[in-house]
């Protein structure tokens, strides 16, 4: 694998994760349990729209000139790079922002890091996108602090949430040949380094949320290098590349 | 228009407070929370804010409909900040409403059983991707000619929200326009698509105004107290005669064989819609009535547990507060 | 039992603004939530700015009479002002 072949599969990675998220999220508008929280969620799926034009504008660079919508919009699932964490459903409220925390949480320290990226177009993302997901990580902190420590049935309903997500955090931390090659650029951090500051941060806040971290440490693994997505990444696909598939070539 | 058919409630009060109440409104002085109101002109305007903040919030179903279809990653951003902004009037024109002694529960709760209503417009579906555009160009600019107006209402807080409001259409309406444009200047099949959602929103549209002024017997005191600003039959023409040449350069057809330009009169002449369909959605026939509502109780009730936990949480942290105090 | 959430009443100093001014309410559990929902609700979180909250039945009033001011959308967010959209002229003003 070349440094460019890596550098593009890095930038998939952060790219769609967010644009899957920011799907997910987007999700709710419309739909959320009082009038203040719908609009934050929508305040948070903008950030992460944004993020993505960010991230796959500058893949599509690097990658023969497509434009971040090329990518978005006319790639099949095995070609998308996101964990598997954002793809699954938002169910409940409850598993939708304990989800939310979970990446919000990998994508802060991330992002932190990569404001010293050699290469200055992914530190200069990084400095924008750092900014959004340190507000979203501390909003959807005290949400989960506030629903786990809440009432009895909040409290189980976000304990199964964290039950049902924990075998989707470990991803995050993988390690490859892709991440081995950024290391060596310098352009992003080895994923596994980050996971003790992760983990410490998560740790804090579910205790505060009284909340138990399952303990079982296996991981599911396969969105990131694409090797196998859910089920649930295909029917997100269908939903929103039906307009660019359906009517090829047409300009929106 | 949101607010359809609110009908005035009769007022049983001291004739010389409702002499003064009246003058004051002539003179252009704006009524405060704390003033004296006629109950007749508090349960008017509860009902009528009420009904515009529960369009603002069905509303958001029809175009959030699209959100996760939307065909590129900016109109996706572009609509999700339309749909969201959406959710603000609401709050606003809650909050507005609040200041006139009703919570925002109380209201939420009076939409979901039905005692409370809704702009009909919303009870139609949103059906290919031309629909956003014609929903933000059309219907947006229906409930412009109404809002601009009320920014001169007599009641300050209603007032002071229509003037937020307004700063915000008119994005909703520009981008409405753009989008349909786009699809009217594409392909054959986005041409097609775009001329079925004029076809399809044309006549709802001008049924947003509300039936003719003939028909309306709800209009006089409430145009005495400034709550309502213009007539039904004023204010549809003026749309008319505003949209059509706006449909023209599209080089789309407004579905009304009658439409013609009457010199004499200086506007637009057109066919009046189907009242009897706008009576039928009204009472819960339309379209998506059963589905809007569905959609509004599921989020209700699923919420609750969010909104008691969140509730709760904050309890036990103040009371851990005053403890350690 | 009311659940519902309290009232707040929202004060915000913009970035070049000399003191703090009414711009609305909303309702939030306690006020640690109630900052953070007014900058997602009347800011669209601009970075900047100062915010205020008080429980409105803590607010004693003559007569409320504070125009609320317009605040300006995230300047990232583009598509918010009317003008990102180009309309031809000869559609006339919308």
């Amino acid at each position: 694998m070349t440094r460019d072949e890596a550098f593009l599969q890095f930038l998939l990675r952060m790219g769609d994760n967010t644009l899957i998220l920011g799907h997910r999220v987007s999700e709710w508008c419309g739909h959320a349990p009082v009038l203040e929280e719908d609009i934050a969620l929508a305040n948070t799926a903008l950030d992460l729209i944004g993020q993505t034009q960010m991230w796959l504008g500058l893949a599509g660079e690097i990658d023969g000139g497509q434009s971040a919508d090329d990518l978005a919009f006319l790639r099949d699932a095995w070609d998308f790079r996101n964990v598997l964490l954002v793809e699954v459903p938002n169910e409940d409220f409850g598993r939708t922002l304990m989800r939310q925390f979970l990446f919000d949480a990998w994508h802060s320290i991330t992002l932190g890091r990569l404001l010293t990226s050699s290469d200055e177009r992914v530190a200069a993302i990084a400095a924008k996108a750092g900014k959004e997901a340190a507000y979203h990580l501390e909003r959807s902190s005290d949400t989960v602090v506030g629903l786990g420590d809440g009432t009895q049935e909040s409290h189980d309903r976000m304990q199964q949430a964290l039950d049902y997500l924990w075998p989707y955090v470990g991803e995050m931390f993988a390690c490859d040949e892709v991440d081995t090659a950024m290391v060596a650029a310098g352009i992003a951090p080895n994923p596994a380094d980050l996971r003790d500051e992760y983990y410490a941060l998560v740790q804090r806040v579910l205790t505060e949320a009284t909340l138990t971290i399952p303990d079982s440490g296996f991981a599911h693994k396969g969105g990131r290098d694409g090797r196998m997505h859910t089920e649930h990444l295909g029917h997100l696909l269908t939903q929103m590349q039906w307009l660019q598939r359906a009517y090829p070539g047409a300009s929106w | 228009m949101y607010a359809q058919m609110v009908k005035s409630e009769a007022t049983n009060d001291d004739p010389e407070k409702l002499a003064e109440f009246q003058a004051k409104i002539d003179a252009g002085i704006k009524i405060e929370p704390k003033d004296w109101m006629p109950q007749g002109y508090r349960k008017t305007l509860i009902r009528q804010i009420g009904q515009h903040a529960h369009s603002e919030i069905v509303g958001q179903l029809p175009e959030g409909n699209w959100i996760t279809r939307a065909p590129t990653l900016e109109r996706k951003a572009i609509l999700l900040a339309k749909v969201q902004d959406e959710a603000g009037h609401g709050l606003y024109l809650y909050c507005a409403a609040e200041t006139l002694g009703v919570s925002r529960d109380e209201l939420t709760e009076m939409l979901l059983d039905g005692r409370m209503k809704y702009s009909s417009i919303f009870n139609y579906p949103t059906l290919n991707w031309a629909d956003i555009g014609a929903v933000g160009w059309l219907v947006d600019g229906a409930a412009i000619m109404n809002q601009v107006p009320l920014q001169r209402t007599s009641y300050g807080p209603y007032s002071r929200a229509m003037i937020r409001i307004c700063k915000e259409e008119s994005f909703h309406q520009r981008q409405g326009y753009d989008a349909i444009r786009k699809m009217a200047e594409g392909t054959p099949a986005q041409k097609k698509m775009a001329q079925d959602a004029l076809n399809r929103f044309w006549f709802p549209s001008l049924m947003m105004f509300g039936p003719s002024d003939k028909d309306s017997v709800h209009s006089t005191q409430s145009m005495a107290w400034k709550i309502k600003m213009n007539t039904n039959d004023e204010l549809r023409q003026k749309f008319v005669d505003q949209t059509v040449p706006q449909a023209e350069f599209l080089g789309l057809t407004v579905p009304d064989p009658d439409l013609k330009w009457n010199e004499e009169r200086g506007h637009y002449d057109f066919s009046e819609p189907d009242w009897s369909e706008f009576f039928d959605v009204i009472k819960g026939n339309g379209p998506c009535n059963v589905d809007r509502m569905a959609a509004r109780n599921k989020a209700w009730d699923d919420g609750k547990w969010v909104r008691d936990g969140l509730l709760a949480h904050a309890l036990k942290k103040r009371d851990a507060k005053v403890a350690a105090e | 039992m009311n659940n519902e959430w309290p009232l707040w009443e929202v004060f915000i100093r913009g970035q070049h603004g000399m003191s703090h001014r009414h711009v609305g309410s909303l309702h939030a559990p306690d006020a640690e939530m109630a900052i953070k929902n007014a900058r997602d609700v009347y800011t669209r979180r601009n970075e900047g700015v100062s915010i205020w909250v008080v429980e409105a039945n803590n607010i004693s009033a003559s007569s409320p009479s504070d125009k609320g001011p317009l605040y300006e959308p995230s300047e990232s967010k583009v598509y918010r002002h009317p003008t990102f959209f180009d309309i031809p002229d000869e559609v006339g003003a919308m």
